[in-house]
């Protein structure tokens, strides 16, 4: 079961050759057996799970079921759940038992969908390795020794594992793309604004947005249609309709535009990783496509405008956790200074508080005008690049990270090798534009993942693109020796 | 950056720091972040528009109507400590 | 040396929609606490704003009532600091680009003149909760239930010169934003709060001097208070070779003084920055031009047809706009009899508006309705009743003892009007004192006031006081 896709899953169910419940019971069998190792979940959620596959089975019965009905799903523990902790990687929300539904939640149950339960993430979605976790760092399924990615590390390693079918990630620099790639799956982040951001717990507000994480474009593109939509509840999401992804997948590519960043494929790339990329672009030219050289002159600039940008936003949003009203307050605060400085102590992790401290040194007077409102103008630049690289070609085509996984350790203690990790994910945020990331191919056993950015809301051209590229390569069906069971 | 600017934030942004050791880290990985962020000095943004939001869009409005009842017994079931007469409760706070 | 006080406020008016600026949370005054504040209130995990659409219009109202400019972008940016009220560790304010931009109030003072003064700008922004200092084992409670609350921030320019002034200019802003229907207007429960930026200057100089902040200053005789106490304490200070330093002072009403506030400096580093959770406000033409279609009769133009229409004088009709309500009672009384509006103003100003301070209650709470203070009005112009009388079944009538006509009835207060009768309590009055009859006969001009009030006293005050006047003169000869 656990190899097949949601379009098999999905008919099998309708075929009553399983059941939701047999279903669900399966993939909790497997993450019982196997997350002791992988540590992709932060918590499971059984009955709630099995409750939610018995409903299922009744509209798969009755004849209402939607495409998702009765297919398990993984929760990045970023989006609130009602009843479920909803951590964020982090101690602060330890005890967080959310009160509400996010949007996106609330629309995968709506379309009668499984909750496993909440997949590992760095600290607050800060980290490029998953190691900034509270609950332990996960293991990539291609090799325990290494990282899978962050921060949707979790469900990352969970859908590359098959210990889920299908999960939601969330993307502020590459947080959905890069452990996309280091765990050899498909991963779509979406436009800003396409995917309502109510309830997914903010890191910097202005370049968030939530996606799917799945085992091939097809399968991503059955759950973008869920999440994707217009919700009042969030001011900057878009009110445009939501086409039907699934339906454009086989368009012919030919006459493609496909556009290749010349500054992506200079020094600091792996050989070996730039050979995988080129490689896909013959198989995209066999496919009708025509390859363009393109110039994105102001990329090197995206790493450290990003890390301005979103500290300054991640530190005035971090301001509520202040031990008061929810998340973690220290034992007896002598005052209220120490209340506060003490539960924010004590609930963030090391890199939370480098980038709230960031953020704040940003923000503060007399450094504004120098460091903030100077990144927001080179942001504009960076998108500028996009928008004229755009109006040329359609999909842009590049590598998703500069190496294969790391080792577990290997950037820990230096915070600025791990931020270069996001080089070519991070620019793709502070534009707002969509971006997948696809597997394309293994150096030393490790998957290679390719990124195919496109224009404002055009989801539906990146998944066609991605979804004619595995008609034609087996990358995405590869599962890792140790999970085939 | 020095440890008596590190200081200085880590108390605008309300972050305790307990020892000398962590003071030293911050101080040093802070110093390289910023190291990180100088490049972008050196670019020339005359005449360019800060861009804050990635779309071009403007605020939507939301009529004015009551959607949210009363639910402080479940949203107070999260509070780290006890709450009074449904009061949240802090160290006194010192009426300046 | 002579010195120049130079002023500029900050008033915080607490906008009348029912839902909160970012949330569908109420914003009624005095539930349980925190039973009006929701996720979003709270600055929960994950939680959102979405922007009010009738706080956005009430501000426009505004602007275009104070002549001003009404930005067509303007941007919600986010206020950070720490305080156990402020949920989210940041306000939603605007600071760059308010949505209404200069305009200008003009003011009558007492002694007639009008004074223009400009207002810099007004802004939108959320309202903090409470913190409670009851008994809570030693810990401050909070109450996030004001939290959320959309408030319009409304700042002068520091063109006003007195603490007389100011006043003034507060009660003027106070009637139009009343008048506006977009704040309730009410001091004590917040809805009208005011900071004073005060300083001093030598006369003649025109550098602005470094100012002090009294905040939260809800009364506006406590405006006036704190202000000429301030004033003093600088000049004081200047001339005893002190310097005022730049601080925020808080007014202690029972004490009359201002004290400093524990220095805010180092904590006034509030990191202002785009709310990325907003996209910047626009209001088009068209939006603008609805709600000027929509604007109420000003309180100055209310003056102006108050004078023309009811004969008032500037200063009645001054008074009697000061606040909708009290303009709407005064019309209501005129309109449902056929009294004078002079006499109706009289009574609003004089012996309703003694009680109603006496009770320390608001207009709309009067247990007196206007219907019910245009009957007895009524009795009085049609003879029923004297003005004297008046007073005494007003009073009865604020007691909730029944309507003009039951009280009247019910304690005989009716006035005698019948010749025949009162020619009678003259005879007997006569009668009573002859000696004083003889010494008025004698020349004694000035008795004549005594019998009147004798008179008077044995009509238990019922008799019309005309005819009594008359009919004593033809019996005195």
């Amino acid at each position: 079961m656990h190899t097949q896709s949601l379009t098999e899953l999905s008919s099998a169910l309708k075929n009553k050759e399983f059941s939701s419940k047999e279903l669900t019971q399966h993939y909790l069998a497997r993450i019982e057996k196997y997350d002791a190792v992988l540590n992709s979940f932060i918590t499971v959620t059984p009955e709630q799970a099995l409750a939610q596959a018995e409903r299922a089975d009744q509209l798969l019965a009755k004849g209402g079921a939607q495409p998702l009905t009765g297919i398990p799903i993984a929760q990045k523990d970023i989006f609130c759940t009602k009843g479920v902790r909803s951590s964020a990687g982090s101690r602060m929300l330890d005890n967080f038992v959310s009160p509400y539904d996010a949007t996106a939640v609330a629309k995968a149950e709506q379309a009668g969908m499984v909750m496993l339960g909440k997949t590992n993430m760095d600290d607050m979605a800060m980290g490029s390795s998953n190691e900034n976790s509270y609950y332990g760092c996960v293991k990539n399924p291609w090799d325990l020794a290494r990282v899978p990615g962050g921060s949707s590390g979790g469900s990352a390693a969970a859908v590359a594992a098959g210990l889920t079918p299908i999960a939601t990630g969330t993307d502020t620099g590459g947080s959905i793309r890069q452990p996309s790639a280091f765990c050899g799956i498909t991963g779509l982040k979406p436009t800003y604004g396409r995917v309502s951001r109510y309830g997914m717990i903010a890191f910097a507000s202005s370049l968030d947005q939530g996606g799917p994480m799945g085992r091939s474009a097809e399968d991503v593109a059955l759950l973008m249609k869920v999440m994707a939509g217009f919700d009042v509840m969030d001011s900057t999401s878009t009110d445009i309709p939501v086409p039907d992804y699934s339906a454009t997948l086989n368009d012919s590519l030919a006459g493609l535009k496909i556009g290749l960043p010349k500054e992506y494929f200079s020094e600091g790339l792996d050989p070996a990783i730039a050979a995988c990329i080129e490689a896909a672009a013959k198989e995209y030219e066999k496919l009708g496509a025509t390859l363009h050289e393109i110039s994105l002159p102001n990329s090197h600039l995206s790493v450290p405008a990003y890390y301005v940008i979103a500290p300054a936003e991640c530190s005035s949003n971090l301001s509520r956790y202040d031990g008061i009203r929810f998340g973690h307050r220290c034992e007896n605060p002598k005052d209220l200074l120490d209340l506060y400085t003490r539960s924010r102590a004590e609930g963030f992790g090391k890199e939370v508080k480098r980038r709230i401290m960031i953020g704040t040194y940003m923000l503060s007077s007399g450094y504004f005008d120098a460091y903030y409102l100077k990144a927001q103008k080179i942001r504009r630049l960076i998108a500028d690049d996009y928008r004229k690289a755009l109006a040329e070609v359609d999909v842009i085509l590049g590598p998703t990270a500069p190496s294969t996984a790391f080792k577990l350790g290997e950037k820990a203690s230096d915070p600025v090798s791990m931020y270069l990790s996001d080089i070519y994910t991070i620019a793709v945020n502070l534009a707002g534009l969509p971006a997948m990331s696809v597997p394309a191919g293994f150096v030393e056993q490790l998957p290679v993942g390719m990124q195919l950015t496109g224009n404002y809301f055009a989801e539906a051209k990146l998944l066609n693109a991605a979804h004619q590229y595995q008609q034609v390569t087996d990358w995405h069906k590869r599962v890792p020796e140790q999970f085939r069971e | 950056m020095s440890p008596e600017e590190v200081k200085k934030i880590a108390h605008l942004a309300r972050l305790a720091i307990l020892s000398e050791e962590e003071l030293a880290a911050y101080t040093r990985n802070l110093s390289d972040i910023m190291h990180l962020i100088e490049q972008l000095k050196a670019v020339d943004t005359t005449g360019v528009e800060p861009m804050p939001h990635p779309l071009d869009a403007t605020q939507r409005l939301r009529p004015d109507e009551i959607t949210e009842s009363d639910q402080h017994q479940l949203l107070q079931s999260v509070a780290p400590f006890a709450t009074v007469e449904s009061l949240y409760l802090v160290p006194q706070v010192i009426e300046e | 040396m002579e010195w120049e006080v130079v002023i500029g406020v900050e008033v915080h008016a607490q906008l009348a929609t029912k839902s909160k600026i970012f949330s569908g949370a109420p914003t009624a005054y005095g539930a349980a606490p925190n039973t009006q504040a929701c996720a979003i209130d709270l600055g929960m995990p994950g939680t959102l704003p979405a922007l009010n659409k009738a706080a956005v219009e009430m501000a426009i109202k505004f602007g275009l009532a104070i002549d001003a400019q009404i930005n067509h972008r303007s941007v919600f940016e986010r206020k950070n600091y720490f305080y156990p009220d402020l949920p989210k560790g940041y306000q939603i304010s605007q600071f760059q680009t308010p949505i209404v931009g200069k305009g200008f109030l003009d003011v009558t003072l007492d002694d007639g003149t009008v004074k223009r003064i400009g207002v810099t700008r007004a802004h939108l922004e959320e309202d903090a909760g409470k913190s409670l200092h009851g008994d809570f084992t030693g810990m401050s409670g909070i109450d996030l239930n004001r939290a959320g609350t959309p408030l319009l921030e409304i700042v002068s320019e520091p063109d006003l010169r007195s603490a007389k002034e100011t006043v003034a200019y507060l009660k003027t802003l106070h009637a139009l934003v009343t008048h506006l229907d977009i704040c309730d207007g009410n001091m004590q429960e917040g809805s009208f709060r005011c900071d004073a930026n005060v300083s001093v200057r030598p006369k003649g100089t025109e550098k602005f001097s470094t100012r002090v902040e009294i905040k939260n200053v809800n009364s506006f005789r406590f405006v006036e208070k704190a202000i000429n106490y301030e004033v003093e304490r600088q000049i004081n200070l200047i001339e005893s070779g002190g310097q005022v330093v730049q601080e925020t002072r808080l007014y202690n009403a029972d004490k009359n003084e201002t004290r400093s506030m524990r220095s805010k400096e180092e904590a006034n580093d509030y990191r202002y920055f785009p709310d990325p959770d907003l996209l910047p406000l626009a209001v088009s033409t068209e939006m603008i031009e609805a709600m000027r279609s929509t604007l109420p009769e000003l309180p100055h133009q209310k003056r102006e047809r108050f004078v023309e229409q009811y004969g008032l004088s500037e200063y009645d009709a001054h008074v009697l706009v000061s606040s909708r309500d009290l303009a709407h009672y005064f019309e209501s009384v005129v309109k449902q009899s056929e009294v004078s509006a002079k006499l109706a103003a009289n009574w609003i100003m004089g012996e309703l508006a003694a009680a109603l301070n006496k009770a320390n209650i608001e207009i709309r709470q009067s247990p007196v309705s206007a219907e019910a203070l245009s009957q007895l009005l009524q009795r009085i112009a049609d003879n029923t009743i004297s003005g004297k009388i008046a007073k005494t079944v007003f009073e009865a009538m604020w007691q909730g003892e029944g309507s003009a006509d039951d009280v009247i009835r019910e304690k005989g207060l009716k006035q005698v009007t019948d010749t025949g009768a009162i020619e009678k309590i003259i005879d007997e009055v006569l009668a009573a004192f002859p000696e004083q009859l003889a010494d008025y006969r004698s020349g004694k001009d000035k008795l004549f006031g005594f019998f009147v009030g004798q008179v008077m006293k044995a009509s238990k005050g019922q008799a019309n006081p005309q005819q009594l006047n008359d009919l004593l003169k033809q019996k005195l000869g």
